[in-house]
């Protein structure tokens, strides 16, 4: 416990300096506020921009910062300090892990704010959006642990990444790509906030994400059994 | 029990490749040792070995009486270390660097200001460490070593790829630190600053320790031709065995007031190792 948050702490002071993740975090929160107050375009949905940049947000932030740190520890040579002072690899990954999650947070915050979600579509916003920062944590961390350095690191994440935020914005314009889409938690994350106001949840959201979940911790699983964190 | 670092029959390959082929240690608390061999000799290895950072293939290696294999968190803070695959937080000052390794020993605000003072980079203590000089930077990294207080050092290479002058503070440094008791296993390419820093040293060769001893000892020890260098007034060199049939000469040669110096020629680590491996030993 004592060594998480050693670790968190350690993340926090680097956020301000950290201009590459620093962005990730800032990014879409900025533009959120910026779109909802600027743009005004006839009959466009209540509160588009939220729901588009929230769920590009849920899929682009968490992974690549997991994968980046993690990458830039390796690449650094921090990482092996830290194991050999005894922190463990499982207390390192939930201290990067926790703390990205934090700082994603705050960027749900915004989103929430703005889309000016209350009482159970809070809950059900929060909920959707919890849920996808974990899934693209965990994608993130398999992408870190696979990578010597950042430069792969990112290679590999970039595409990745855009799958994810990408694939529910393209989906809007085009069926084929949207029944592709369909198994993606990213997705299923896109289709939750857009039926925030509905009464049901749809069980195909669910257990997509659930699918995803498992996929995920199971990808973690081996990344981490046959990597560990060495380098 | 005055044992620091003990190894017996370390053996360790890499694939087909045999690095480490039966090490036998024995390192007393409070002394400087040195162990010495070319580039690829399996130095870092061997440290990794008796950190518990890597398994050895057999034989046993142990700090403090703990085995290297089952070093537990309080065993750790008993040794300190710097490798030169050791990185730091670039964008972090040197404070909050040491911050981190004072957070997970638990160690305060106090133990962070020693270390930095320690070292001198009491003034760099809000510098990134990205900024740093390479000497500075060495530096830092021996400050996060000593953060735990803690009875052994190991330094892989600590002035490796430093100016004469920043590796003279280094040298300060961990005399200092054997000053306070400290045991120190440090490693280097350099004779010259194991024959000023050593108790003792051990030479590696293709998986085996081939001398060990006091440096000074060892060489006299390959001092197979046993001569006496004279270097006379009138600039000229004589070289005369060094025997019974010495001291006639020596005592004309100094009354008469032709001899400048006279040393013996035992030759330097540097030379005794090439006699033993063939190889050089500074890449
Ligand atoms: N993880 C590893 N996998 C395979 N080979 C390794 C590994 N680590 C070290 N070696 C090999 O073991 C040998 C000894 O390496 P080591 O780093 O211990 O040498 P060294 O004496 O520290 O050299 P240097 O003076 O260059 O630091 C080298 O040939 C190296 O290639
Ligand atoms: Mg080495």
């Amino acid at each position: 416990m004592k060594n998480i948050a050693v670790i968190f702490k350690k993340q926090i002071r680097d956020t301000l300096k950290n201009k590459m993740v620093l962005i990730q975090f800032l990014m879409f929160p900025l533009l959120v506020v910026i779109f909802e107050n600027v743009v005004k375009i006839e009959d466009m949905p209540e509160h588009f921009f939220v729901k588009l940049f929230a769920v590009m947000f849920v899929g682009m932030a968490p992974l690549t910062c997991m994968s980046a740190i993690i990458a830039e520890e390796k690449e650094k040579n921090t990482l092996r300090v830290l194991l050999m002072s005894n922190v463990k690899p499982a207390e390192y990954l939930v201290g990067v892990g926790s703390y990205v999650f934090v700082m994603c947070s705050a960027g749900m915050a915004v989103f929430a704010v703005v889309g000016g979600y209350s009482g159970t579509e809070l809950v059900r916003f929060i909920a959707a959006m919890s849920a996808g920062i974990i899934l693209s944590e965990l994608t993130g961390a398999v992408i870190g642990i696979f990578s010597r350095n950042q430069m792969t690191a990112t290679s590999i994440s970039v595409p990745v990444m855009m799958l994810f935020a990408f694939l529910p914005m393209l989906s809007m314009f085009n069926d084929t790509i949207k029944s592709v889409a369909q198994v993606t938690y990213s997705q299923q994350i896109s289709e939750l906030i857009n039926g925030i106001g509905d009464s049901g949840i749809q069980a195909e959201s669910l257990i997509v994400i659930a699918v995803n979940f498992v996929l995920a911790v199971i990808l973690f699983t081996v990344a981490y059994k046959r990597k560990g964190l060495e380098t | 029990m005055n044992r620091s670092i003990t190894a017996t029959e370390i053996c360790k390959s890499f694939g087909a490749r045999t690095v480490l082929n039966g090490i036998d240690l024995d390192i007393q608390k409070g002394e400087i040792f040195g162990l010495l061999g070319p580039s690829g000799a399996g130095k870092t290895t061997l440290i990794k070995i008796l950190t518990g950072q890597i398994a050895q293939d057999s034989g046993t290696a142990a700090i403090n009486g703990n085995d290297s294999r089952k070093l537990s968190g309080d065993d750790r803070k008993r040794f300190g270390i710097t490798m030169d695959n050791f990185g730091v937080y670039e964008r972090l000052s040197c404070y909050d660097n040491l911050k981190i390794i004072a957070g997970i020993y638990g160690v305060g605000k106090a133990e962070i200001m020693n270390a930095l003072r320690k070292v001198g980079l009491e003034e760099a203590a809000k510098t990134p460490a990205g900024k740093l000089s390479k000497g500075m930077t060495v530096r830092l990294k021996l400050a996060r070593a000593f953060m735990s207080d803690p009875d052994v050092l190991f330094l892989d290479e600590p002035t490796s790829g430093l100016d004469p002058v920043s590796a003279e503070e280094i040298h300060r440094m961990i005399l200092a630190e054997k000053q306070r008791g400290k045991t120190v296993f440090l490693t280097t390419h350099t004779m010259t600053e194991a024959e000023k820093l050593c108790d003792n040293i051990a030479l590696l060769s293709e998986g085996r320790i081939v001398e060990y001893g006091r440096p000074c000892e060892i060489c006299r020890r390959y001092d197979h031709q046993r001569r006496l260098r004279i270097h006379l007034t009138d600039g000229n060199d004589i070289e005369i065995p060094h025997d019974k049939d010495a001291a006639d000469m020596l005592s004309e040669l100094i009354i008469s007031g032709r001899a400048e110096t006279i040393h013996t020629t035992e030759p330097d680590l540097e030379t005794v190792f090439m006699e033993i491996t063939g190889k050089e030993l500074s890449a």
